[in-house]
């Protein structure tokens, strides 16, 4: 009885836990609801941590002396590892939120993996609980150290992709390493006869080839490509989580472990598609370094303009359409640039923002810094949803944004993002380009929209910009007073 | 009576290909709008490692086992509250035209204060 109490609540309560993860993020389908979902969730979350402290009833024998100590160790973790998280979480811009996913990411794929060592270090396993074990800590350990990797370049201690010669085939070597040591930990444990050296010290070699392959992994790829990395990651860290629950028999864990997985896929060959390339072009070769492709030079002359007369002019307009890229966070210009649409929308001007899938710095990231503006989500479209309305815009505002309205993708079978889908603001009647300097886009090549009949520049900082075009357009309200 | 659950190879296959399957359908629902609160969100689902953390935890006997699982504990917590914390913070910013806007830092819940 002692034990069956505590084992039913356990039950339910993960049960419960599994099932609040699935309907909280089904409510995610809409932003309506997607906060209650994952509020529900996080209730998920907490009773499932909570009922798990009823596992004192059910100790071994061998863990009874130390059931006091534990359970401080397990209060004191928790506090430490989810109050320090938590804080970070509060604080962090949300400029910064790539890196920030990375991190947490990296930590649940160490979860994982200290989870099956602690399993492959006790003696309950064998079998196949055993080859699965391996398995988890290995994509656990890989997801965590090439997670802190994916998180040091991100946020700029890492700076430049590190690339050898060779470098494919040290990593595969290292991957065969892990594998073989792998399968003497395995035979080991079945022969009961260790293996030259001990079986615990296999296993720590085991986990350092796996941390270490996962560095070696993530080194080579290109800041700019981390988000997909980042994407794999949680992929793989979900997968490493659901496999740390078969061999702890907990289906909570394999339940949220493999839906993670399947999210974590989903994204990965949703944000490769945008940037035009399969996930193995990402991860094994080396995109960015200076286009190889012949870049056909564009003729024709840049027209600048005024921030004060493009304001005017988009004031005037009927339907404005605004592209919003990177460049306007990293100008933090989002709040300005609202206003000047709120003052749009109050002379009658309909304005809508058009969102490039891999616009900012991970998917979707451009969305919520619009929505920290205060912009309401249901002036957010996404490509797809808007593309076809450019043609009948009287302007298109597109501001820190390039390759990604870049018409050669359409028509230029030479150039290095022909086929990816782009935003078709050249097919605005009048365009207006915000923008630094000349300078071309990440893919290092001319943009063709620049050079339209319909196109504009208008020079210099988004923000700055922002502020000369509302001053214009309220010098316009106050003349006409 | 026994509420203990056991599962042999078969039965976490199961599970494996119908909780695959669920989440592919349920994540490709979720518009492109909120892929980033979706990333951060997935990531603290996966924080249910914590759970597994605290059962090896509470049932380790030797210091070694207490240093991992300690460390499993330490970072799974970390997973999940900074994954729901970034995730609702992010939410809440999301507003329908006409709404009054929510302040950066309502609807905290606290998770975790154990």
């Amino acid at each position: 009885m002692f034990t069956l109490i505590p084992q039913l609540v356990i039950g339910s309560a993960d049960l419960a836990a599994a099932f609040l993860f699935l309907f909280g993020l089904q409510r995610m389908s809409s932003p309506a609801t997607a906060l209650s979902g994952i509020s529900m969730a996080g209730i998920g979350m907490v009773a499932a941590v909570l009922a798990s402290f009823l596992y004192v009833f059910s100790v071994s024998d061998a863990a009874r002396p130390h059931l006091m100590t534990n359970v401080a160790l397990a209060l004191i973790a928790l506090a430490l590892g989810g109050g320090l998280a938590w804080w970070s979480g509060r604080k962090v811009a949300m400029t910064a939120m790539p890196e920030m996913v990375a991190l947490y990411n990296g930590m649940g794929g160490g979860a994982a993996a200290a989870v099956a060592a602690v399993e492959l270090f006790g003696t309950r396993t064998s079998g196949t609980t055993l080859g699965v074990a391996l398995l988890g800590a290995l994509i656990g350990a890989v997801s965590m150290s090439g997670s802190l990797i994916a998180w040091a370049k991100l946020s700029g201690i890492l700076s430049k992709p590190l690339r050898v010669k060779g470098q494919q085939i040290a990593n595969a070597a290292v991957m065969l390493v892990t594998l073989a040591v792998g399968g003497a930990i395995i035979f080991a444990t079945l022969s009961g006869a260790p293996l030259l050296l001990p079986t615990s010290s296999w296993i720590y070699i085991f986990f350092g080839c796996a941390l270490l392959f996962g560095v070696l992994m993530t080194l080579p790829i290109g800041g700019a490509d981390m988000p997909v990395v980042i994407s794999i990651y949680n992929a793989l860290t979900g997968l490493a989580v659901g496999l740390g629950g078969f061999v702890l028999q907990n289906p909570a864990l394999m339940i949220a472990g493999m839906v993670v997985g399947a999210a974590g896929l989903l994204l990965t060959l949703l944000m490769a598609k945008a940037m035009n390339r399969s996930v193995a072009n990402v991860v094994f070769t080396n995109f960015g370094e200076g286009a190889k492709h012949a870049a056909r030079t564009i003729k024709g002359s840049l027209r600048p303009v005024a921030a004060s007369d493009a304001g005017i002019a988009m004031r005037y307009a009927a339907k404005v359409i605004i592209v919003p890229g990177y460049g306007l966070a990293a100008a933090q210009g989002q709040q300005k640039l609202y206003e000047f649409v709120k003052l749009l929308q109050a002379a009658g001007v309909s304005v809508r923002f058009a969102i490039h899938p891999v616009a900012g710095r991970m998917p979707g990231q451009m969305d919520v810094l619009l929505a920290e503006a205060g912009v309401p989500y249901d002036m957010i479209f996404q490509l797809e949803d808007i593309n076809d309305d450019f043609a009948t815009a009287d302007a298109a505002l597109v501001i820190g944004a390039n390759d990604v309205v870049n018409p050669a993708a359409r028509t230029d079978k030479s150039s290095p993002i022909f086929g990816m889908p782009i935003l078709n603001v050249d097919k605005a009647n009048q365009v207006f380009v915000v923008k630094r300097g000349e300078g071309k886009g990440y893919a290092g090549i001319q943009n063709a929209l620049f050079y339209g009949d319909n196109c504009n520049m208008v020079y210099g900082d988004a923000q700055a910009v922002l502020v000369q075009m509302i001053e214009a357009v309220r010098g316009l309200g106050a003349a006409a007073a | 009576m026994d509420f203990s659950i056991t599962m042999t190879g078969f039965v976490a296959l199961y599970i494996f290909m119908l909780a695959g399957f669920a989440g592919w359908v349920i994540i490709g629902h979720v518009p492109a709008i909120l892929h980033t609160p979706l990333m951060s969100g997935s990531n603290f689902v996966h924080g249910i490692v914590v759970v597994g953390g605290l059962f090896a935890l509470l049932n380790a006997s030797t210091v070694q086992e207490q240093a991992i699982s300690f460390v499993a504990v330490l970072l799974g917590a970390g997973n999940a509250a900074g994954g729901y914390a970034v995730t609702t913070r992010m939410l809440a910013m999301f507003r329908i035209s006409g709404a009054p806007a929510k302040p950066a830092h309502a609807r905290v819940h606290h998770i975790k204060k154990s």
